[in-house]
């Protein structure tokens, strides 16, 4: 089927939108301001004027240190407009990685919150958003940025392979890698979902997911292209259960998109039977695997609204997808498949000899196609170990091992490496490893994770020190409080005197387990009363 | 009454900093700014005090200046009207 929207940049999105619907709600903020596609489309606009004329040129990185709103929204376009990509991070992060994560694409421009001076030298052009807090003289404040003239990159040089953005995931040596998405890469995952979620104009869709994560593609372009209203939920909101189920009633969402997480504390905690989800018509979920008791519990609060599984790492953003179906049985414990294919691309399953797996046996995920991503920012030997050629065709080693159900789709089996997924976000243990291993009184340090069918993903770590005395538990949540995302803080701290070593003198993780196995989590609980 | 802090001691012990000695954990240790309770962490919290002590407690309530130690929640849970510590 013919799609009329289709854009070679993802800011053709909003200019068709802005043309058609210029008086219609494009963006909201929890608080209530909304912009209107006109208004969204010309700040737009000032703001690429604005980084034009600072000397950002098509190719450039511009850094996001900002929370969600409709101003950094704007930005983002803006960005796009320039013909530059954009670099979303977590604002309120832990400032070494994201200094790290700057520099290491060499971000020309950086929006960043006024609450953050400590990032405040980490570009050639600053622009402080937000109002408090000292701001260094040689910065720009978010008017100059939006009072600027208009002036956008040429439109005709647009290439649907130019880079759009780059994501950052967890590195398993400890440094994030950055993921570089092209326009391609997203317009043909957002023209996927046109196809089998039919949005239109009316639709009001949830943005749950920060900017930094991959949800928030089909989150900002999906609702911008058909010009439908997106509203965007800061940091606070999202992680209340009670305030957002009123909210998802109160602003009569139609399609609402998130990690299973936030959706399993809804249910248990949100007394979603207080409100009307009658406008709900799609539930969507990626990230990580749905408990299915939870999932249950959430179908029982609201069962009108069609629920899908999305599958896909970052590299691919969504490349399988299913459809679960309405009623689910009071027996059934295992979780549902992640499906089959988007029609945007392509998938095949190799054993680990390389082989091609015919039939249900189990093996590794490949995709190829125009959502497959173009590399890690700075990192070619890594990128070229993730792609295979066959055929004349690239293909992307998603390194989650599955097997295929004739009837329901690929299921998924689990990973090879040490890569675990915690609230929908990416942990490399290592480099949890690598961050305990900056303690100075940590001498060894092994991490494992577990994963329980009702809570999710537990990260056990396993300390040696050196010294005589041991730090306090507390004390190691601080320190990885200050050096590591906050869903990468690990639950569970265990010290040995020393790790259990493989005869080649790697760490035994196999070990590891069957040492957590034999002593259950209770036994090392203080006794309550 | 220490009651109502020591409760709420051994719950954040067992549940959040299972091999933790009790020791560490002071009254005034903080709980949010140093990454031992996050977000979901406190909203458990939160829902074992509301049940325990037969509060309501708000979701603008349930943030750092309420929620960052044993001695700062005991005192919001007096602040409703549940038991003084």
């Amino acid at each position: 089927m013919e799609d009329r929207l289709a854009a070679v940049h993802l800011c053709d999105y909003l200019e068709g939108s802005a043309a058609r619907f210029p008086d219609r709600a494009a963006a909201a903020d929890p608080d209530g301001t909304t912009l209107t596609y006109r208004e969204l489309d010309e700040r737009a606009n000032r703001i690429a004027g604005f980084l034009i004329e600072k000397g950002v040129v098509p190719g450039d990185r511009v850094g996001l240190a900002l929370p969600k709103n409709t101003s950094t929204l704007a930005a983002v376009f803006g960005i796009l407009k320039a013909r530059a990509a954009y670099i979303p991070v977590d604002w309120a992060g832990p400032v070494e990685r994201l200094r790290t994560i700057l520099s290491d694409c060499g971000v020309r421009a950086l929006f960043v919150d006024s609450r953050r001076a400590d990032l405040m030298t980490s570009a050639e052009t600053v622009v402080v958003v937000g109002a408090g807090g000292a701001v260094p003289s040689q910065t720009f404040s978010w008017n100059d940025a939006i009072e600027h003239e208009p002036s956008i990159a040429d439109t005709d040089a647009r290439q649907s392979d130019d880079l759009a953005y780059i994501l950052y995931t967890s590195g398993s040596t400890g440094v994030p890698k950055g993921v570089m998405l092209t326009h391609l890469n997203a317009t043909s995952y957002v023209d996927w979902c046109s196809s089998v979620f039919a949005p239109d104009e009316n639709d009001r869709f949830s943005s749950h997911a920060p900017f930094h994560f991959d949800l928030s593609i089909l989150d900002i372009y999906v609702p911008i292209k058909h010009g439908a209203s997106v509203y965007l939920i800061s940091d606070e909101l999202g992680k209340n259960p009670k305030d957002l189920a009123q909210f998802i009633a109160a602003r009569r969402l139609t399609v609402w998109y998130s990690t299973p997480a936030i959706l399993g504390l809804m249910a248990e905690l949100g007394d979603l039977d207080r409100f009307d989800y009658s406008r709900l018509r799609l539930v969507l979920f990626a990230g990580e695997v749905f408990p299915v008791k939870q999932l249950r519990r959430l179908v029982s609060h609201w069962p009108a609204p069609v629920y899908y599984n999305l599958y896909g790492p970052t590299e691919t953003n969504v490349c399988t997808f299913a459809r679960i179906p309405g009623a689910i049985p009071e027996d059934r414990s295992e979780p549902y498949p992640i499906g089959w294919p988007c029609s945007h691309c392509e998938a095949m399953v190799l054993d680990f000899d390389g082989q091609i797996v015919d039939g249900e046996a189990e093996g590794l995920l490949y995709i190829s196609g125009p959502p497959v991503f173009s590399g890690y920012w700075g990192r070619r030997e890594e990128s070229a170990a993730v792609f295979l050629e066959r055929g004349g065709v690239r293909w992307y080693n998603t390194g989650d091992v599955v097997k295929l159900d004739r009837n329901d789709g690929f299921l998924f089996v689990g990973r090879k490496d040490r890569m675990v997924k915690r609230r929908g976000y990416r942990i490399e243990l290592g480099e949890i490893e690598s961050c305990l291993y900056r303690h100075p009184a940590v001498a060894g340090a092994a991490v494992i994770a577990e994963h329980h069918p009702e809570t999710g993903v537990k990260i056990i770590c396993y300390v040696a020190t050196s010294g005589d005395t041991r730090p306090s538990i507390i004390g190691m949540k601080t320190f990885c409080n200050r050096e590591l995302p906050a869903y990468m803080n690990p639950d569970v701290f265990l010290f040995v005197n020393e790790l259990p070593r493989t005869s080649t003198n790697k760490v035994d993780y196999q070990a590891l387990v069957r040492l957590r196995q034999s002593a259950p989590p209770e036994s090392a609980k203080v006794p309550a009363g | 009454m220490e009651n109502v802090k020591e409760e709420i001691r051994q719950y954040i012990l067992a549940e959040f900093l299972p091999g933790e000695t009790a020791a560490n954990l002071q009254d005034d240790t903080p709980l949010r700014t140093s990454g031992v309770l996050d977000s979901v962490s406190t909203l458990r919290l939160v829902s074992f005090i509301e049940e325990r002590f037969g509060l309501e407690v708000q979701a603008h309530e349930a943030g750092v200046e309420n929620f960052d130690s044993i001695d700062s929640i005991a005192a919001f849970i007096k602040s409703k009207g549940g038991p003084a510590s």
